[in-house]
C-alpha cells in the first residue's frame, strides 16, 4: 500500500471514529484494488439501506447482516461487477426497501410523482382564488350606479370643505 | 344596504367550502390509522416469491463431507428454515416445528445460519432434529442469496422448488393454522 493510502485510510477511520456510535460500527477493513473501487463502495454503502434496522445506510449499522452485505458489496466489486449490477442482485434479494434512492417503477412512482401533483394542486388553488378575487372587484365596480357615484362625489367634497374649514378655524 | 350583501362571490365563503378543514382533517386521519396500523414495519415482503430456490451447495450439518444443492429438497412441497443457536426465537419456535413435521408429515429443511457447527449439532442433541437434514451457511451467503435479514425465517417451497411463501420469525400454531397450513394443503392437492 502507498504511504498516502495508509495516511487515507486513518483519516477515514478516524473521522469514522468521531462521527460517533452510529459510524464506529463501520470499521472492518476491505482492501481494493483501485481507489475508484474503494470510492464506489463508500457510495454503494452509503446509498444502500439495511433491511434490518429500517433507517440506516450500509455504514451506519452494525446489524450482522449490514456487516455481511458490506462484504458482499465488495466482493462483488471485486469481481468487476458494476454498480448497476450490484443494485440489481440486491433488490432482486430484498426488494426496493433496499434502495434509500428508490427506482422509478410503477409501485414508486406515486413517490416521483406525488409532489409534483401536489405542487400543482396547489398553484391550480391560488389560481383559481385570484381570479375568483378578480372578478369579484370587478363586480364591485360595476355594482355602482351612476347616482350612486354622483352621490359618492358630493359627500368627498362636503368632506373636504368640512376638514379644511376646521383646520382653517383652528 | 341590501345590493352590497353578498355581492362579492369569492370574499365571503360559501356555505359548502367551510367544510374543507374537515375533510382534510377527516383525510390526514385516515392516513395516519392506515400508517399506525400496518403493524410491523419490518415485515418486508420478499422479493423471491415465485421465484425458485437460489443455487447453492452447501455441506450438510451431520454429514460434512456430503455437499448438496436445492435439488436434494425437490419432489413434494417442503418448509426451509433458517435457524440458529445464538436465536432465541429459534429455540422458542423448534417444538412447533417438530410438531408440524410430526403431524403434517411435511420435510422440514434446516440452513444452519451463521452458527458453529459443532455447537449446533449439540443443540440438536438436546432439543431434537425436525429437519430431514440440516445445511451449514457459515457466512451467510445463502442467507444473503436467500434476502434472509436475521433468524428465523420460514420458506414454504412447491415440489420444483419454487418459493410460495415467507413468515419472518418465529412459526408459531397460530401462523401455521392461518397461513402456512392451508398453502401447504393447496400445494398438495395442486401436485
Amino acid at each position: 500500500m502507498r504511504p498516502d493510502g495508509v495516511l487515507l485510510r486513518s483519516l477515514i477511520l478516524g473521522l469514522l471514529l468521531i462521527a460517533g456510535h452510529g459510524q464506529a460500527s463501520s470499521i472492518d477493513v476491505y482492501e481494493f484494488d483501485t481507489r475508484e473501487q474503494e470510492a464506489r463502495f463508500h457510495a454503494l454503502n452509503a446509498e444502500l439501506r439495511c433491511p434490518k434496522c429500517l433507517n440506516t445506510n450500509l455504514w451506519g449499522s452494525d446489524a450482522p447482516i449490514a456487516r455481511d452485505l458490506r462484504r458482499t458489496v465488495a466482493t462483488m466489486l471485486r469481481e468487476g461487477h458494476s454498480d448497476r449490477e450490484i443494485r440489481n442482485y440486491l433488490v432482486s434479494r430484498y426488494g426496493d426497501f433496499i434502495l434509500y434512492n428508490p427506482r422509478f417503477t410503477a409501485k414508486t412512482a406515486v413517490l416521483w410523482i406525488g409532489p409534483f401533483v401536489l405542487l400543482f394542486l396547489g398553484l391550480a388553488i391560488i389560481g383559481v382564488m385570484i381570479r375568483n378575487q378578480r372578478r369579484a372587484a370587478r363586480a364591485g365596480d360595476q355594482l355602482m350606479t351612476p347616482a350612486d357615484a354622483e352621490r359618492v362625489a358630493r359627500l368627498r367634497a362636503e368632506l373636504r370643505q368640512d376638514t379644511s374649514g376646521a383646520a382653517s378655524r383652528s | 344596504m341590501s345590493e352590497h350583501a353578498g355581492t362579492a362571490p369569492g370574499s365571503m365563503p360559501s356555505r359548502a367550502s367551510l367544510f374543507i378543514p374537515l375533510v382534510v382533517f377527516l383525510i390526514i386521519l385516515a392516513l395516519l390509522w392506515r400508517g399506525f396500523s400496518l403493524g410491523d414495519p419490518h415485515a418486508l415482503p420478499s422479493a423471491l416469491l415465485n421465484q425458485p430456490l437460489p443455487e447453492f451447495a452447501l455441506p450438510v450439518l451431520h454429514e460434512p463431507g456430503r455437499v448438496v444443492g436445492s435439488e436434494a429438497m425437490h419432489g413434494e412441497p417442503f418448509l426451509l428454515n433458517i435457524w440458529a443457536t445464538w436465536c432465541p426465537t429459534c429455540r422458542a419456535e423448534h417444538a412447533e416445528l417438530a410438531r408440524i413435521a410430526e403431524e403434517y408429515g411435511v420435510p422440514i429443511f434446516g440452513i444452519n445460519y451463521k452458527d458453529n457447527p459443532a455447537e449446533a449439532r449439540r443443540w440438536l442433541a438436546r432439543y431434537g432434529d425436525p429437519y430431514v437434514f440440516s445445511v451449514v451457511d457459515a457466512d451467510g451467503s445463502l442467507g444473503i442469496d436467500l434476502g434472509v435479514y436475521g433468524a428465523p425465517e420460514t420458506f414454504l417451497v412447491d415440489a420444483e422448488g419454487v418459493i410460495r411463501y415467507k413468515r419472518i420469525g418465529a412459526v408459531d400454531r397460530r401462523v401455521w393454522d392461518t397461513k402456512l397450513g392451508p398453502l401447504l394443503a393447496e400445494l398438495r392437492d395442486a401436485s
